[in-house]
């Protein structure tokens, strides 16, 4: 049995981004608190802190969970992904080292302060690994776990679909490249959420 | 805002969990997935003294079918079962209701187990398993007894848990030949709170309904073979019985107009 008394600190190793990090937390230190306060990776927001906005969201062994209802001390020996280590393996020359998700976020406008974007980011990494070729619909649906206030969704919906496509080599979901005429008007990805397409 | 100081324990067992429970008695509290507690530890809504982390007791993150039940550990995250092959063939209510469970990220880490322990009057899984007449299986260091989901939601938030029970295990019926099952529900935005859940359970021995936000617990209701404005005037009986008050999520009127609608759709669409 493992046991950290209350108000002493704890020595937690963890895997962030797949590097190997350690720091000390009280046993009640958030997740959320422990990766921005502790280990420096501020790139994880921390919104509402009672799971209902998002921002905070990081794969704990893959999967998308909330860093601010997960205590430090529960992510021990634990593979923490956090926006920051989005980038690894998927950059492209010129592309600011950015993944094709991020890139369709830019591409798209998907995105307007920002304050949001690092949560949703790692819910559509882990959400696409797991359902490749999502619907319009399940993509809104998946995206009703986070809150935006400024974009209104609709260009955050493009990027996932796109990026989807794009993964599949979906000749329709190609993205335009953003000085390519027609960027700002209706590209082919936003055809494709027309009903009758 | 923060929870206030804790002990926190990571037992390596389920008899090793039921003995600390035994010994902290009433303040501890059992942290499995946290999807519901850490909401209430940060809003200082409860302040326990001792966490007892249950969320990598490999003897209690199981999901088995035990005769005509699926039996789920304390430690299995609703995740595990949602995404669990053919469970739209083995629990079809649940494989319905599932997606109007919060979020996937929620999902993920929340627990089956923990959601009935902690029976939310407007959440999913307890409604369920009182319209499919299932069981809680509880464990102490006293012994095991197993309560019918019928008995075991007693209020806002109460349970017939003891301060020293741990939920083992909670048991959802299979599906049986010819029976269906239709799941509704209605709320604010998508995996909100629901202002009004619906269960229906439809076979041979007639209808069983089940609703859930509008009482304080999830509440059912058997429905014999009622048909048409018979039916109709029976669920508006049990919109009525089930006490809804005005908040500032709904009124009562709307709630009772929910129950009405949702009731009937659930029925009327239930499908194996």
């Amino acid at each position: 049995m493992k046991t950290h008394r209350k108000n002493e600190l704890a020595r937690i190793e963890l895997v962030l981004n797949g590097v190997k990090r350690s720091g000390t937390c009280e046993p009640r230190t958030l997740l959320s608190d422990f990766l921005r306060h502790e280990l420096g990776a501020t790139g994880t927001h921390v919104g509402c802190e009672h799971g209902v906005c998002g921002a905070c969201t990081v794969r704990i062994d893959g999967v998308a969970s909330r860093s601010c209802l997960s205590l430090a001390v529960q992510a021990e020996g634990r593979a923490i992904d956090t926006v920051e280590g989005l980038n690894n393996g998927a950059a492209k020359p010129g592309h600011d080292g950015l993944s094709d998700l991020q890139e369709a976020f830019r591409r798209n406008h998907a995105l307007q302060c920002g304050f949001c974007t690092a949560g949703i980011l790692m819910s559509c990494a882990d959400y696409l690994a797991r359902r490749p070729d999502p619907t319009e619909h399940e993509v809104r649906e998946m995206l009703s776990g986070h809150l935006c206030r400024c974009t209104g969704y609709t260009n955050i919906v493009k990027a996932v679909l796109e990026t989807a496509a794009e993964r599949l080599g979906r000749p329709n979901g190609a993205a335009l490249a953003p000085d390519e005429p027609g960027h700002a008007g209706v590209g082919p990805a936003e055809q494709a959420l027309l009903p009758s397409a | 805002m923060k929870p206030q100081a804790f002990d926190y324990a990571r037992p390596d067992s389920a008899e090793e969990t039921v003995a600390m429970l035994a010994d902290a008695g009433e303040d501890a509290r059992i942290l499995a997935g946290g999807q519901s507690l850490m909401a209430v530890l940060n809003l200082r809504l409860a302040q326990p003294s001792v966490l007892i982390d249950i969320s990598r007791v490999a003897d209690l993150n199981t999901i088995r079918k035990d005769g005509d039940m699926l039996a789920i550990g304390a430690a299995a995250t609703q995740g595990s079962v949602e995404w669990r092959a053919g469970l739209a063939r083995e629990v079809p209510l649940l494989a319905r209701a599932f997606p109007h469970i919060s979020h996937f990220q929620i999902r993920n880490r929340g627990t089956v187990c923990g959601s009935i322990a902690h029976a939310d009057p407007s959440a999913e899984l307890p409604l369920c398993l009182l319209a499919l007449g299932g069981e809680v299986v509880l464990r102490s260091r006293r012994g095991r007894r197993t309560v019918a989901a019928a008995d075991f939601f007693q209020g806002m938030l109460m349970t017939a848990r003891a301060a020293d029970e741990l939920v083992e295990e909670v048991r959802y019926p299979l599906a049986k030949p010819g029976v269906r099952y239709g799941f509704e529900e209605f709320s604010g935005r998508h995996g909100d709170f629901a202002l009004c859940a619906a269960a229906a359970v439809v076979g041979s021995g007639g209808i069983r309904l089940a609703v859930g936000g509008v009482s304080d617990r999830p509440r059912a209701i058997d429905l014999g073979n009622l048909a048409g404005s018979e039916l109709d005037a029976a669920i508006n009986d049990f919109a009525w019985e089930l006490g809804a008050k005005d908040d500032h999520h709904a009124s009562a009127k709307f709630r009772r107009q929910l129950v009405r609608h949702l009731g009937r759709t659930a029925i009327d669409k239930a499908s194996t």
